[in-house]
């Protein structure tokens, strides 16, 4: 299938909490092709700023042929993306990467932070099976739109709403049960649930983060480490961007 | 017009080619356009055996630039050469596989094991800043440069481009080294040696502490060193560092490359290569040149 990069044009930006961001993007033939767990390559427009922006599919819709991405403002780059305005275009390329597989009848999906937005289009996915434990440190994103599509649990590190403390506290206090888990999330966050996973016996399904340069495959920045040998790679290492981001969590090492 | 440059015998439908180690084995690029298109395509490095290389993070992003640690991974000679070069194949472009080793003895082996292969040209490693033991060892030193080249020549059954680091004070005393060697052709530069350093966390940026810088940032040094290396030896000389598009590509090919590698651009446009190829052609046109050879170092004095 021939890759694509297009200058998609903005329709409309949000701000959803303090530096969180939303951008809807007209990408049609990036809309046909996208699955949840997905990401796209953002580019700036500043001549300096050589590398992409990955940022995971937060919303696809295909009929309307756009692309929704929810982010967190880290940096020059993602700051950049913050000021664009409706009519407004940013180079764009994707779907990159593999997407969450769609197992079991009653899946768990896990966000902490600004992992979160990649589980709304898996929550849209399953088609209301799914149950959401969202992780916030404080101030709360999304999840009204999550009340549409799953049941939701909320953790909130300072107590303010929810269960106080992490997911994982969530998902004991709440008795959180299902078949499969899928998490995206800070490092600490996905060891923990891998561990639970491990005792659990459940399959588990982890989004990876890690800095890239050609996004595609080709340059190697992007490796995570895996517990057996790569058949691409021949040594324990698998490509996030092309192998991943998502991988059964027993796969690699966190 | 004619596009064709011809280096140690071996005939390039155009000057352009990919560098080494951003390229992969040209599988994912060629999901964006026909390699058929480039004059070829040097793959990333690839040793006896398959190597890990360093632990993430292996980039930063710099000013017009990035850093690098990857630390040569790669599959180990065996897998390349019953699944990338086949690949390859199947494309109307030529082959150039690009080496790396942590002795002389690897280097000569890895050599030796492409002796029966369908390569077209072999591009020798000498100048990796990233790991420990072996690559740039052999890049910095005239001596040790001469003596890898004459053992690599001794053992291929291709022509031998030695690729030199710009991370020495005299290139041109390197590339006359390398010709003294044998080499039949030279290619430079790899990647400048930098450090970055996250002031949030005080911390590295690469875990590697150290990095090769690339992409336009270091294009001013690339055609300077392209220029003194021209002038040192009359072996070909393939040009690159910060190239993203014909204009860019020019000055190396005025500077004295007969041939011009495209690196880091591919990362934020994967049709740098066939756009330079591109607009080289417009250029001629434009100039009135027939024949790409005639802009071959063809570079003066401000009149
Ligand atoms: C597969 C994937 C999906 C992601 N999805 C999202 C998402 O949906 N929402 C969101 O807010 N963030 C997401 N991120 C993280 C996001 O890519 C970074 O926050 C962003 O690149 C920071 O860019 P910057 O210019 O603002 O920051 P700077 O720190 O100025 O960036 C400098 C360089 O480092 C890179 N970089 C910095 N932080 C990261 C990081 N955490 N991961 C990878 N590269 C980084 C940048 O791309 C850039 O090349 C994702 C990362 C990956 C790998
Ligand atoms: C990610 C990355 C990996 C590289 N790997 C190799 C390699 O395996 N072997 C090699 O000879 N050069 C390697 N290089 C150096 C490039 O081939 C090239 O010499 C250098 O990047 C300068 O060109 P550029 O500015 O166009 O990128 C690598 C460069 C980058 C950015
Ligand atoms: S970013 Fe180049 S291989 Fe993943």
């Amino acid at each position: 299938m021939p890759k694509r990069i297009l200058d998609a044009g903005v329709i409309a930006r949000e701000k959803l909490a303090e530096g969180i961001f939303g951008l809807l993007l007209e990408a049609e033939p990036i809309a046909a092709e996208a699955a949840a767990g997905q990401f796209v390559s953002l580019y700036s427009a500043q001549a300096d700023r050589l590398l992409p922006r990955p940022i995971s599919l937060c919303g696809i819709d295909r009929e309307r042929g756009t692309i929704r991405l929810v982010y967190r403002v880290a940096g020059a780059g993602t700051k950049e993306f913050s000021e664009l305005l409706p009519g407004e275009k940013v180079r764009v390329m994707g779907p990159l990467g593999n997407g969450f597989p769609l197992k079991g009848s009653r899946p768990v999906l896990i966000g902490g932070g600004i992992g979160i937005p990649p589980m709304l289009e898996l929550a849209k996915a399953f088609g209301g099976r799914a149950a959401a434990v969202l992780g916030y440190r404080s101030e709360r994103f999304l999840e009204t739109e999550f009340e549409c599509v799953s049941r939701v649990y909320t953790a909130t590190e300072d107590g303010s709403f929810g269960t106080r403390g992490t997911v994982l506290d969530a998902i004991r206090q709440e008795k959180v049960s299902g078949d499969v888990l899928y998490a995206c999330g800070p490092l600490p966050m996905l060891r923990a649930v891998k561990e639970y996973a491990i005792r659990e016996n459940l399959p588990c399904y982890v989004s990876m983060e890690e800095r890239m340069a050609c996004g595609i495959g080709a340059c190697l920045a992007c490796v995570c480490r895996t517990t057996e040998t790569d058949a691409h790679s021949n040594v324990r290492n698998r490509r996030i961007c092309k192998d991943g981001p998502v991988f059964e969590a027993r796969e690699v090492e966190l | 017009m004619n596009t064709e440059v011809t280096i140690a015998g071996v005939t390039l439908k155009n000057p352009v080619m990919t560098a080494s180690g951003t390229f992969g084995s040209g599988e994912e690029y060629s999901a964006f356009y026909d390699l058929g298109c480039l004059g070829a395509v040097v793959t990333k490095g690839v040793a006896l055996t398959p190597w890990e290389g360093n632990p993430t993070p292996r980039i930063a992003e710099t000013h017009s630039g990035m850093m690098n640690a990857i630390g040569l991974q790669n599959p180990g000679i065996e897998l390349f050469c019953s699944r990338d070069i086949p690949f390859l194949k199947r494309f109307d472009t030529k082959i150039i596989v690009n080496v790396c080793g942590k002795s002389l003895e690897e280097y000569v082996e890895v050599v030796r094991r492409l002796a029966g292969e369908p390569v077209d040209l072999l591009e020798i490693n000498i100048s990796c800043p990233n790991v420990k033991v072996g690559g740039i060892a052999f890049g910095q030193d005239p001596k040790a440069a001469e003596a890898v080249t004459r053992a690599v020549k001794d053992a291929a059954r291709q022509p031998v481009i030695m690729k030199l680091s710009p991370n020495v004070t005299d290139i041109a005393e390197m590339a006359r080294a390398v010709e003294a060697g044998g080499a039949d052709a030279i290619s430079l530069i790899n990647t400048l040696t930098g450090m970055k350093i996250d002031i949030d966390r005080q911390c590295f940026a690469l875990a590697n502490r150290t990095g090769g810088v690339s992409g336009p940032a270091i294009k001013p040094i690339a055609v300077r060193m392209v220029y003194q290396a021209a002038h040192a030896v009359s072996v070909p000389v393939i040009g690159m560092g910060g190239i993203t598009c014909a204009s860019d590509a020019l000055e190396f090919i005025l500077a004295g490359a007969s041939a011009v590698s495209i690196g880091t651009a591919n990362f934020f446009n994967p049709y740098a290569a066939p756009e330079t190829i591109e607009g080289i052609r417009s250029y001629m046109e434009q100039k009135g040149v027939s024949d790409i050879r005639e802009l071959i170092g063809a570079v003066r004095d401000r009149a």
